[in-house]
């Protein structure tokens, strides 16, 4: 009845033991993925480790990491009045420059909520069928996981000549917004846990040179506490035995090798290079990163929502959201340099009912996460130590 | 459960669809009332077509509960259940938990210009037979029609009243240390049933809400366990929202052990399909009870012998640790606070 069966338990008991065996060094761990992330918080995974090992979050939450640019252009696409904007569910409470997509609905902008983005050429078909004139635009977001299903979408669109149908590209790619974390010669991070969907369909060979580079080992992980522990475990065996040893080459371990293999999927990898191209891309809170984004190749160029709605007309005024002044520092929390806790915001003026940044409002960003399973770290609450 | 080969038996002269003249209170409105409302669920009172309906009073000590909920859920029929039989149980559930026994409902229907009278029927149809099963009656009814666009086929508003008997005392600020919390039976069953449906999500077999009345599981934990402290059907928000409540109402700490919350595979599957914790997702027929320790094998044991909680069980403590929080243990012996649900994502339900 429970999510985990008693053999996750056993499972979790021993590598967990495993981890307090072998640590002897105090080490910063990173993980990339915001469902990692949310499965460590809500399953108190950090509680299981050894206190010389310090998790801090990622930017792996596709919601979070998209720039405020994207956002308002999706804001105001979305509040034409002959527009259907489809997006997913933790999209509609981003807050923009101005507003929020919610509001924006409440207002009477067509958005609708999609779990898959062949739902958007379904809602398009469907709008051309009743004749309605009104053009569909997927509002396409997330890391390289979500980014086939776009291209599917694309594809199909573009086979099925949908006149009315376009897509607004934010796609992000993994390892350049490692490579700029780990630039960054005050980054702390001893060990990453790489998010084990992404590689799925990447691959790992991407993140070789980078955990060579920047001597920092990555264990490709999934996302079960069972998983979670497993690229732990893996991530502190090599550094603990490659402590002091500077010739030794710094690895890639894949600790979710029933997924995960090292050319990834090859099908999903060929559908997203005949649909995208790489480009530099605006990051929030991480500003452009260098071939870090998606674009449409040339070939799909006539569904681009950019050039579509090039135009700035919109017809649904919305009221503006209420400005407050703010303390927020998504921008640190997203490169792992501060725990959410330790913004002045944090619970106060910033909550998921209230976000201040987009961490706290997706059910995969690190603020939402601690709001919501507030671990021991928290000195206030379970009466743990804050380290 | 609805019948889903229902036969339209409406003649002429209604037409086919709900019209701006069915709520002026004319021709149409009293044949409204005669061909579908009353055949429905119809009784004395009702019949007598006066502006109020009368019930008399227990002759017994006691006090009188009155409550009221208004319910928009989408699609109006789902697996396990529909508008009509909701807003039944639904507010018998809300009565019963406060330890009322329900005396009598209203119904207050809103109709959009339009609506086929033949799913009327088949609502009001529904609805009758939700209250013949729970042996109570709708003794005042309402019916408008607002225009076309202006509602979304059509909402329900029922109210209800209930008996108290003394004795009988209902609160969260009763719970004390030492406490046990009992669930009575799996979670989430009624919000994943209504948003996997309305996503057109299939599962095979198909979801189902857990729509029932409660009553009669609580009367009888009433006659046998006086000192229960509190009862909730934890509705919108689920059991996470009730069990915050409970924390708030009493300044004490409740602890859940997360292994022995019941939450059916299936229904595990599509929380997690959909990234939705089934803590917060709404149940319609599930009692969440907060006893003396003493009490709660005993507790255990009425609800388990009850068809509506064949697989209740305890599922937490009351301790004084962590004042007006609800933290949770896991299987893996770690804990988490539960926070109350912002439920800004979870589609419309209830």
């Amino acid at each position: 009845m429970s999510a985990y069966s008693s053999e996750d338990v056993r499972d979790v008991e021993a590598l967990a033991q495993g981890i307090h065996r072998i640590t002897k060094g105090n080490w910063t761990v990173m993980e990339v993925c915001g469902g990692q992330t949310h499965a460590i918080l809500k399953n108190g995974i950090d509680q299981l480790l050894p206190p010389a090992i310090r998790i801090v979050h990622g930017p792996g939450c596709p919601v979070c990491v998209t720039s405020m640019e994207v956002l308002d252009r999706a804001m105001e696409i979305a509040s034409r009045d002959d527009v259907v904007l489809c997006t997913y569910g933790d999209m509609l409470r981003v807050p923009g420059t101005k507003t929020d997509l919610a509001r924006i609905r409440s207002q009477g902008g067509k958005i609708r909520v999609i779990h898959s983005p062949l739902d958007a050429c379904k809602v398009a078909s469907e709008e051309l069928r009743l004749g309605t004139g009104r053009q569909v635009v997927l509002f396409a977001i997330g890391f390289e996981t979500t980014a086939p299903a776009t291209a599917m979408a694309v594809r199909a669109a573009h086979m099925k000549s949908l006149p009315n149908f376009s897509v607004l590209v934010s796609h992000v790619l993994v390892p350049p917004a490692l490579q700029a974390i780990l630039s960054d010669p005050d980054h702390g991070i001893d060990g990453i846990l790489a998010a084990g969907h992404v590689c799925a369909i990447t691959g790992y060979e991407a993140y070789e040179g980078i955990a060579d580079q920047y001597r920092t080992p990555i264990a490709v992980t999934g996302f079960s506490p069972v998983d979670i522990l497993r690229g732990m475990l893996a991530v502190v065996t090599e550094l603990e035995s490659s402590k002091g040893d500077t010739s030794r080459h710094t690895r890639v371990i894949n600790a979710y090798s029933q997924v995960v293999e090292r050319c990834g999927n090859v099908a999903a990898r060929r559908a997203l290079d005949e649909v995208f191209e790489c480009c530099d891309q605006v990051w929030r809170g991480m500003g452009t990163l260098p071939q870090s984004g998606f674009k449409l190749r040339s070939k799909y160029q006539a569904l681009d929502a950019t050039e579509r709605f090039a135009s700035e007309t919109s017809s649904i005024a919305c009221p503006a959201l209420p400005t407050i002044q703010s303390h927020c520092r998504a921008a640190e929390v997203l490169k792992g340099k501060i725990r959410p806790t330790q913004c002045e915001a944090f619970g106060k003026e910033c909550t998921p009912a209230y976000p201040l940044g987009a961490p706290m409002v997706s059910n995969e960003g690190a603020c939402a996460a601690y709001y919501h399973h507030q671990s021991r770290n928290d000195p206030d609450v379970l009466g743990g130590s804050s380290r | 459960m609805t019948n889903f080969n229902f036969v339209c038996p409406v003649p002429d002269p209604l037409v086919d669809f709900v019209t701006q003249s069915h709520g002026a209170g004319g021709k149409l409105s009293q044949e409204l009332i005669d061909k579908v409302f009353l055949p429905a669920y119809g009784n004395a009172i009702l019949a007598t077509k006066s502006d109020s309906g009368e019930l008399a009073v227990p002759a017994k000590p006691g006090r009188l509960a009155m409550t009221t909920d208004s319910f928009v859920v989408r699609p109006l029929v789902f697996p396990g259940g529909d508008l009509g039989s909701l807003a039944v149980f639904g507010t018998l559930n809300d009565l019963a938990v406060q330890g009322a026994e329900p005396l009598a409902l209203t119904a207050g229907w809103i109709i959009e210009e339009g609506f086929a009278i033949c799913e009327l029927h088949r609502l009001a149809q529904s609805m009758g037979d939700a209250l013949r099963r729970s042996n109570v009656q709708v003794i005042a009814a309402d019916t408008k029609v607002v225009e076309r666009g202006h509602g979304d086929g059509c909402y329900l508003t029922t109210s209800g009243v209930g008996w108290i008997r003394d004795g009988i005392m209902m609160r969260g600020d009763r719970i004390q240390s030492g406490d046990r919390i009992l669930l009575s039976g799996t979670i989430a069953e009624h919000g994943m049933a209504v948003m996997t449906y309305r996503n057109g999500m299939e599962f095979a077999p198909p979801l189902q809400s857990d729509c029932a009345s409660l009553w009669p599981l609580v009367k009888k934990l009433l006659e046998e366990v006086p000192g229960i402290r509190v009862m909730r059907d934890p509705t919108r928000g689920g059991i996470a929202a009730s069990l915050n409540e409970f924390a708030e109402a009493s300044k004490c700490c409740l602890r859940v052990w997360e292994e022995k919350v019941p939450v059916r595979p299936q229904v595990q599957r599509a929380c997690e399909l959909l990234g939705i914790d089934p803590w917060v997702v709404a149940n319609e027929g599930k009692l969440l009870v907060v006893v003396p320790k003493d009490d709660a094998d005993q507790v255990l044991h009425i609800m388990r012998s009850d068809p509506l909680g064949v697989e209740g069980a305890i599922i937490g403590e009351v301790d004084a640790t962590h004042p007006r929080k609800v933290i949770a243990q896991t299987r893996f012996g770690t804990h988490r606070i539960v926070p109350m649900p912002t439920g800004e994502l979870l589609p419309r339900i209830c």
